[in-house]
C-alpha cells in the first residue's frame, strides 16, 4: 500500500466533503421523499415541517456537492473526465433532478404559501414535482457510484453504445445502490425531523417513518451487498475479506442498533448522531473498500493525481475555506435549527 | 446535428441561461440592502417592502442561479472531458475559490431570507452584504477562470499536454483584469437597469407612487454609474483582444484586409466567401485608433490567418455590433439620469427619460448574452486559446442531440415558470401615494 501524500489528502477532504453532502444535502432529498409520502391525518402539517426544515439550508447544503465536483477536476482530472464520459447518462438525469428539485421547492415556498396569492392546485403542482425530483436524483447518484464501486468504468474504448454508457451503471447492483441511497436519504431526513417537530403527534409521526426506513436500509444494505458478491466482486471482496472489514462491519452494526434503539425509547437528539454515524461509515466503507484505487480497477488515487503544485494549491485553499466556511455554517444552524427567539 | 454542435450548442445554452440568475444572483443584493439600510436610517416603511420584494424575487432567481450552475460545473466534464482532463488542474484554483465564495452566498442568503425574525437587524442588514460580497467574488473567480481560456498563461504545451503547471500565473492572465471588471459592471448595470426600467413602467400611468419611486431611485443607484463606466472597461478589454486574439478582434470589426489607418465599422455584413464587410458605415482611422491609440497603427485582417483559424465572423461580428450599440445606448440613459438625479430633479416629470428606462430595461441582459457570444463564438475554433481545438475536447459519446433537446426544453420550461412568478409575486405594485409635500 502506498503512503499518505497529498494525493490521498485531497482525496479524503473529497470524501468528508462527500460525507457532508449525503449528511445534509441527502436528508433534504430525504425530506422530498416525505413530502410525497406524506400521510394521514396531519399531512399538511408534515409537508409543513419539511418545507421549513429544508428551506433556510438547502442551497447551503447543496454546495457540498459543487465542492466534491471542483476538488475532482482540480485534482483529479483524469478521473472526472473518465467518470463524466461513462456515467454521461445517469449524471445527466441527476441533474435534470437538482434543477426541478431545487427550483419547484423554491417556486412552492414563495408561491402564495402566506395565502396572499396563488391558489392550492398550483403549489401542490409543484410540491409534485419537488416531492418526485426527491425520489429520483438519490436513485441515480446511486448508481453512479455503483459503477464506479463496480469497477466497471473503462476508459472510452470502440465499445458499443449500450456497453459504453449504459451497461457500467445499468445493473442488479446499481439498483441495488441506488434504492439503498435512497433509503439511507430517506432515513436520515425522517430522524432529522423528529428532532425538529415540535409537536408530539407530528413527531410521532416521523418516528414511525424513521423506522419504517431503517428497516428498508437494512433490507436495501444487505440485498446490495449480496449484490456486490454477484456483480461487483471487486467491492464484495473488499467489504467481506479485506483486514478493516470485522471492524467497520461492527461499528456500522452498533450504530444502526444504537439509532434503532435510541427512536425505539424516543432519545431522538441520540438517534440522530448515530444515524448520521451509521450513513457516514457505510459511506466509508465504500471508499476503504476500493482504496487505493479511484476508479476501479486500474486508476489509483495517485495515478488520476493533479501535479504536486495543483494538490498542494489546492490544500491550502481547502484549509482557508474551511476557516471561513465552519464559522458560517455553524451560524447557519445554529440560526435556524432551535426554537425561534422573541415574539 | 453533428455531435460537436449539439454540445456546443447545449453548453452556450446552458451558459446563456445561468449567466442571467447569475447577475442577477450579484446585483440584486446590493439593491436589497441599500433598500434595508434606507429603512433602517430613515424608518420608512416602503423600502421595508421594497427590501422584502427584492428579497422573494432574489430568492427565486438565486434558487435558479444555484441549480442551473450546478449544471454548469458538470457539462464542463459531461461535454469536453478532454479539455477539463488538461486544464482541471490549471483553472481548478479559481473554482475551487469560487465553491467557497458561493457557499458563504447560498449560506447567508438562507440567513437574510429566512432570518427577519430571528436575528438583530444589524446582523441581517451585514448578512446581506455578507451575500453581496460572496456573489461579486463567485462571479470574478468564474470570470478568471474563463479568462484563462482566452489567454492561457501559466503552463508550457508540448504534444497536446500541459507541462510546467503553475496555476498562480494562471489565473493572474492578462485578460482575467478586462473580463472580470468587464463582467461585474455587466451585473450591476443590466441588473439595476432591468428593475429600474421594470419600476419606470407604471410610474408612467402613476408618478406619485411611493413604493416605485424609490425603487427607481435605489435601482438607478446601482445600474446607472455601472452602465455608465461600462464603455471604458470595454476599452479595455477591446485592448486585450487587439494584442492576445487579433484573430477575435478582426472578426469582431469585419476587418479583412490588413491595413494601416484601419476604419471602425458600424453595421454591415461580413461575406467571408468574398472576405469582405458590406454596407458598413467605416470611420476612417477608427479601428487603428481605439485599439492601438495610434490613428495609424496597422490592424491584422482575417486574410493575414490561415481560414481554418477564423470564428464564425458573421455571428462575432453581429453580436459585437448588438453589444456596443445597446451599451452606449444605456450609457446615454444613464448618464441622463445621474444627472437629473445629480441636480435633485424629480426623475418622474421627465416621462422621456421613464420611458427611455422601459425601453433600456432588456438591453443590458442582451448585452451580455452578446458580449459572451463575442467572447465564446470569437474563440472558436479553439477552447483553450491556440492550445486545444474545440473539436479535440469534446466527450465522445454519440447522440448529444438529445440531452441538448432535454435541457433546452427543461430551461425554457423553466424560464416560463420564473418569468409568471416574478409577475404573480414580485411585480405586481402596492398602491402606496407620495405624499405631496406642497
Amino acid at each position: 500500500m502506498p503512503g499518505i501524500g497529498p494525493a490521498e489528502l485531497v482525496a479524503g477532504i473529497a470524501l468528508l466533503a462527500l460525507t457532508a453532502y449525503v449528511l445534509l444535502g441527502g436528508a433534504d432529498f430525504g425530506g422530498g421523499v416525505w413530502d410525497l409520502l406524506a400521510s394521514g391525518p396531519r399531512r399538511r402539517e408534515q409537508r409543513a415541517l419539511i418545507a421549513e426544515a429544508i428551506g433556510p439550508i438547502w442551497e447551503a447544503n447543496h454546495v457540498w456537492l459543487i465542492l466534491v465536483i471542483v476538488v475532482l477536476f482540480t485534482c483529479f482530472p483524469v478521473a472526472f473526465a473518465r467518470l463524466a464520459i461513462g456515467l454521461h447518462i445517469p449524471l445527466s438525469l441527476m441533474l435534470v433532478g437538482i434543477v426541478l428539485r431545487g427550483s419547484a421547492f423554491t417556486f412552492r415556498s414563495h408561491y402564495g404559501h402566506d395565502g396572499e396569492h396563488g391558489d392550492a392546485g398550483t403549489s401542490q403542482r409543484w410540491g409534485r414535482i419537488f416531492a418526485i425530483a426527491s425520489v429520483g436524483t438519490p436513485v441515480m447518484l446511486g448508481l453512479c457510484v455503483s459503477a464506479l464501486a463496480a469497477g466497471t468504468l473503462r476508459p472510452p474504448g470502440r465499445a458499443a453504445f449500450y456497453a459504453s454508457y449504459v451497461g457500467p451503471w445499468l445493473t442488479p447492483f446499481g439498483v441495488g445502490v441506488g434504492l439503498l441511497t435512497l433509503a439511507l436519504f430517506a432515513f436520515l431526513a425522517a430522524v432529522y425531523l423528529t428532532v425538529e417537530a415540535r409537536e408530539p403527534a407530528l413527531r410521532e409521526d416521523f418516528r414511525r417513518r424513521a423506522l419504517g426506513a431503517a428497516v428498508a436500509v437494512f433490507v436495501a444494505a444487505f440485498a446490495t451487498l449480496g449484490l456486490a458478491l454477484l456483480g461487483a466482486p471487486l467491492m464484495g471482496r473488499g467489504l467481506t475479506s479485506a483486514p478493516w472489514a470485522p471492524a467497520l462491519h461492527l461499528a456500522t452494526g452498533v450504530a444502526a442498533v444504537a439509532a434503532i434503539w435510541a427512536l425505539w425509547s424516543r432519545r431522538f437528539h441520540l438517534a440522530r448522531g448515530a444515524a448520521a454515524a451509521q450513513v457516514s461509515l457505510i459511506l466509508w466503507g465504500w471508499a476503504l473498500a476500493q482504496y487505493p484505487y479511484l476508479i476501479p480497477p486500474d486508476l489509483t488515487i495517485r495515478a488520476a493525481a493533479a501535479p504536486r503544485i495543483t494538490l498542494i494549491l489546492s490544500l491550502w485553499i481547502l484549509g482557508i475555506g474551511t476557516l471561513v466556511l465552519l464559522p458560517s455554517l455553524i451560524y447557519l444552524f445554529r440560526v435556524f435549527k432551535r426554537a425561534p427567539v422573541g415574539p | 446535428m453533428s455531435d460537436l454542435l449539439a454540445a456546443r450548442s447545449q453548453m452556450a445554452m446552458s451558459l446563456g441561461f445561468h449567466i442571467i440568475f447569475a447577475m442577477v444572483g450579484i446585483a440584486m443584493p446590493v439593491l436589497m440592502v441599500v433598500a434595508e439600510r434606507r429603512w433602517q436610517r430613515t424608518g420608512d416603511h416602503i423600502y421595508l417592502e421594497l427590501a422584502h420584494r427584492w428579497a422573494k424575487g432574489t430568492a427565486i432567481l438565486f434558487a435558479v442561479g444555484a441549480v442551473s450552475g450546478t449544471v454548469l460545473s458538470f457539462e464542463l466534464g459531461l461535454l469536453w472531458p478532454t479539455f477539463m482532463e488538461h486544464a482541471g488542474p490549471v483553472i481548478g484554483m479559481p473554482f475551487s475559490l469560487e465553491g467557497f465564495a458561493f457557499f458563504t452566498e447560498a449560506v447567508f442568503l438562507g440567513v437574510y431570507l429566512y432570518g427577519w425574525d430571528r436575528i438583530s437587524r444589524r446582523a441581517h442588514l451585514a448578512a446581506g452584504w455578507a451575500v453581496a460580497v460572496s456573489g461579486m467574488l463567485s462571479g470574478v473567480f468564474v470570470v478568471i477562470a474563463n479568462a484563462w481560456m482566452n489567454a492561457p498563461t501559466g503552463i508550457r504545451w508540448v504534444d497536446g499536454r500541459a507541462l510546467e503547471i503553475d496555476p498562480i500565473a494562471a489565473m493572474l492572465n492578462p485578460a482575467a483584469f478586462p473580463q472580470v471588471l468587464h463582467m461585474t459592471l455587466a451585473a450591476y448595470a443590466s441588473t439595476g437597469l432591468v428593475v429600474a426600467g421594470i419600476h419606470a413602467w407604471p410610474l408612467l400611468r402613476h408618478p406619485r407612487n411611493a413604493f416605485h419611486r424609490r425603487a427607481l431611485s435605489v435601482a438607478l443607484l446601482i445600474g446607472a454609474p455601472a452602465a455608465l463606466l461600462q464603455p471604458i472597461s470595454g476599452d479595455l478589454s477591446a485592448r486585450f483582444v487587439a494584442h492576445w486574439q487579433p484573430v477575435k478582434l478582426a472578426a469582431m470589426e469585419g476587418h479583412f484586409k490588413t491595413e494601416r489607418g484601419a476604419p471602425l465599422r458600424i453595421g454591415g455584413w461580413p461575406d467571408e466567401a468574398a472576405g469582405e464587410t458590406r454596407y458598413a458605415i467605416e470611420i476612417p482611422y477608427g479601428l487603428s485608433l481605439l485599439a492601438f491609440k495610434d490613428p495609424h497603427a496597422e490592424v491584422k485582417g482575417l486574410l493575414a490567418f490561415p481560414r481554418e483559424h477564423w470564428p464564425p465572423v458573421a455571428i462575432v461580428h453581429l453580436a459585437f455590433q448588438v453589444m456596443v450599440g445597446l451599451g452606449s445606448y444605456l450609457a446615454l440613459v444613464s448618464a441622463a439620469a445621474l444627472w437629473l438625479m445629480w441636480r435633485r430633479r424629480d426623475l418622474t416629470r421627465h416621462r422621456w427619460l421613464l420611458r427611455a428606462l422601459m425601453l433600456a430595461a432588456p438591453m443590458g441582459f442582451i448585452c451580455t448574452e452578446a458580449g459572451w457570444i463575442v467572447t465564446e463564438v470569437g474563440r472558436q475554433p479553439w477552447i483553450i486559446h491556440g492550445l486545444m481545438r474545440t473539436a479535440d475536447a469534446v466527450t465522445p459519446m454519440p447522440g448529444l442531440v438529445v440531452p441538448f433537446l432535454v435541457f433546452t426544453a427543461l430551461y425554457c420550461a423553466l424560464g416560463v415558470a420564473v418569468a409568471w412568478l416574478l409577475y404573480q409575486q414580485v411585480l405586481k405594485s402596492p398602491q402606496v401615494t407620495e405624499e405631496d409635500p406642497a
